[in-house]
């Protein structure tokens, strides 16, 4: 699977050239169709459909090919939609969303919910989520300002379900929630999405 | 068009073309490409800003009759009071940072040979394309004893705003054990889960207020959108099946077909033996057809909706008028996303031909949520493409939530929904 994603990223990077600063008319098309739900160039509006603005061309990807291979229990529609692209139609839908900026919308959190939620970001999450989820250099996709019933959802996914994620992270959580308890997953939450 | 279509149009121009062309010589001067949209909904509305947006040089109007739009879409939580009537009220302000400009008022006539628009006020605007997303109107005539008249004592609540209000007020005054019957009409016709899902949100409503009260469905049809998924949620949540069912479903072949209604008596006779049903709400959704103004411009077929080019959504019947939503007949529902998705296809396919390039390859899309109750949604999706020149579901993908999804998958669908609603008003008016 891992390959497989590469190899597309690969040749997304190698193969498609558009003019700088247009979408060329086929990518437009395709991005259409996302925006409906995702919100304007996905960044949603909420109140949990995430935004999908900014994610690196790989996450996008990985996100897109797990939802075919219904290798995402908790996804409801997207699994659906996704089998209606092709691989090179989702490469082009990755780069547009990859360039996009991502906005933040104010949501309702928990101050001290955040504070703790900061500390065990810094603890559990921040070698690989940098800048606080701020940047998906890692592929990791960007927390920070995610809505944030996606958010639970994604960790609850990754938790209680076999959602694919990398060894250290399914280790990582599974020794936060058992040094901190299951309400660590809700600080998290209300500290990824109280980031403007 | 027609001779009497045209003759129609003729007459009621007449009086009032010299005025116009003094009154609208920017119009008159046409400098620029004129796009003219007439409907501002989900299809309306995201033509016009999809327009705008890939060349600013093409002026964009909407026609539209109403100054709010209140999303049918929705609608069905106004009246189960899970929300209020308020937070599916749009105006069209935010539209005009996108240079596009509103023409309030009915649009009565369309002339294709002189590629004009007549107002009811007795405007003419002049286009160069000319995209029409009106929606539905009712066949009147198709129900004994229910048109127009009626509607104040028995809604149709199909068109969201007043409608919706008068159903919720009447839902409100009912007693406990009363009877609401909604009759659902032929296939096609806008929103197919539609009826299903109100008698879900009024289900709900009497489940919490008015637990001795029933829904009828009586239906004009076999089977229905999302049935299996329904009839689940219903099962879970209504007690379907039971003897205490909240809800009661009549297909046409056990007499769930509406032939006529009394309003004086709130009785409604259904099916072949003219079945007597007397309710304390009636909510009669007439059979559809495409709206008016495309019948009387020769847009519709035999089948009372309008054929089209799939592609561009060019109408078959005439040149440089084009029809998206729920007016065309596609392989695609008559839903708000599709809508949406049309207009987005339609807008590029007049932009490649205004620009002289070949336009994009097309991509269609269709989601579509349904509240049942408390913590259960489910949806569909489809994504089309273009085969031989139609519209034409891409195998192997889209369909139904599935019916082993998880407590939690049903939960998340409601919010899901939440924002399928949120995301698509804020294209359409933001």
């Amino acid at each position: 699977m891992r390959s497989r994603i590469v190899r597309y990223v690969f040749l997304a990077m190698a193969g498609l050239s558009f003019p700088v600063g247009a979408t060329d008319v086929n990518t437009a098309m395709l991005v259409n169709t996302c925006v409906g739900c995702h919100g304007p160039n996905g960044s949603s509006l909420g109140p949990a459909t995430p935004t999908i603005a900014g994610m690196s061309k790989y996450a996008f990807i990985k996100a897109m090919q797990e939802g075919k291979s219904n290798q995402r229990p908790m996804t409801t529609i997207m699994g659906r939609i996704a089998r209606g692209y092709t691989d090179e139609q989702i490469e082009m839908m990755a780069d547009y969303f990859s360039k996009q900026e991502f906005v933040r919308y104010p949501q309702q959190f928990d101050a001290k919910k955040v504070k703790h939620g900061a500390h065990l970001h810094n603890e559990y999450c921040e070698s690989c989520h940098r800048y606080e989820g701020r940047k998906d250099e890692h592929d990791s996709g960007i927390l920070a300002g995610q809505w944030m019933p996606y958010l639970k959802i994604s960790l609850s996914e990754f938790m209680t379900t076999d959602r694919p994620s990398p060894t250290k992270m399914t280790k990582r959580m599974e020794y936060m929630v058992k040094f901190h308890g299951e309400e660590s997953l809700d600080d998290l939450v209300h500290f990824y999405g109280s980031q403007q | 068009m027609s001779n009497i279509t045209r003759r129609h149009f003729l007459t009621i121009t007449a009086g009032t073309a010299a005025a116009s062309m003094v009154s609208f010589p920017f119009i008159a001067a046409a400098a620029k490409k004129q796009v003219l949209v007439i409907g501002g909904g989900s299809g309306g509305a995201i033509a016009a800003k999809y327009l705008r947006m890939a060349d600013p040089t093409i002026e964009v109007t909407i026609i539209e009759q109403n100054k709010h739009y209140y999303s049918c879409f929705m609608s069905n939580e106004v009246l189960s009071g899970e929300r209020t009537i308020e937070s599916i009220k749009f105006g069209y302000d935010g539209l005009s940072k996108y240079g596009i400009k509103m023409a309030y008022g009915r649009a009565l006539a369309i002339d294709p040979d002189t590629k004009k628009v007549r107002l009811e006020d007795g405007r003419r605007l002049a286009y160069d394309r000319l995209i029409l997303s009106p929606g539905v109107d009712f066949k009147w005539d198709a129900i004994d004893g229910y048109d127009e008249s009626v509607i104040e004592k028995i809604p149709h609540a199909w068109k969201a705003g007043q409608q919706t209000v008068i159903l919720r007020k009447q839902l409100e005054a009912m007693k406990d054990g009363g009877t609401v019957i909604i009759s659902a009409p032929p296939k096609p016709f806008r929103c197919p889960p539609g009826p299903y899902e109100r008698a879900s949100q009024i289900a709900h409503y009497l489940k919490h207020h008015k637990p001795k009260s029933k829904v009828l469905i009586l239906d004009a049809n076999q089977a229905f959108s999302k049935q299996a998924l329904f009839t689940q949620g219903w099962e879970k949540l209504y007690g379907y099946g039971t003897d205490n069912s909240l809800i009661e479903w009549i297909p046409s072949d056990q007499g769930g077909k509406v032939v006529s209604v009394d309003a004086d008596e709130m009785t409604v006779y259904a099916g072949e033996f003219e079945d007597e049903h007397t309710a304390d709400v009636i909510n009669v959704i007439p059979p559809h057809r495409a709206a008016k103004i495309a019948v009387e411009t020769g847009l519709t077929n035999e089948s009372g909706w309008c054929p089209v080019n799939e592609k561009t959504f060019e109408s078959s019947l005439q040149k440089d008028i084009y029809v998206i939503g729920d007016a065309c007949t596609t392989k695609m529902p008559k839903s708000a996303y599709a809508a949406n998705s049309q207009a987005k296809v339609c807008a590029e396919a007049i932009v490649a031909d205004m620009q002289g390039r070949e336009m994009a390859v097309p991509s269609y899309l269709n989601t579509c949520y349904s509240i049942v109750g408390e913590d259960f949604g489910i949806s569909v999706a489809a994504i089309y493409h273009l085969e031989d020149g139609k519209i034409a579901p891409i195998k192997g993908s889209g369909g139904v939530s599935p019916l082993d999804a998880s407590a939690e998958n049903r939960k998340n669908e409601v919010i899901y929904a939440h924002g399928w609603f949120e995301n698509i008003t804020h294209e359409m008016f933001k």
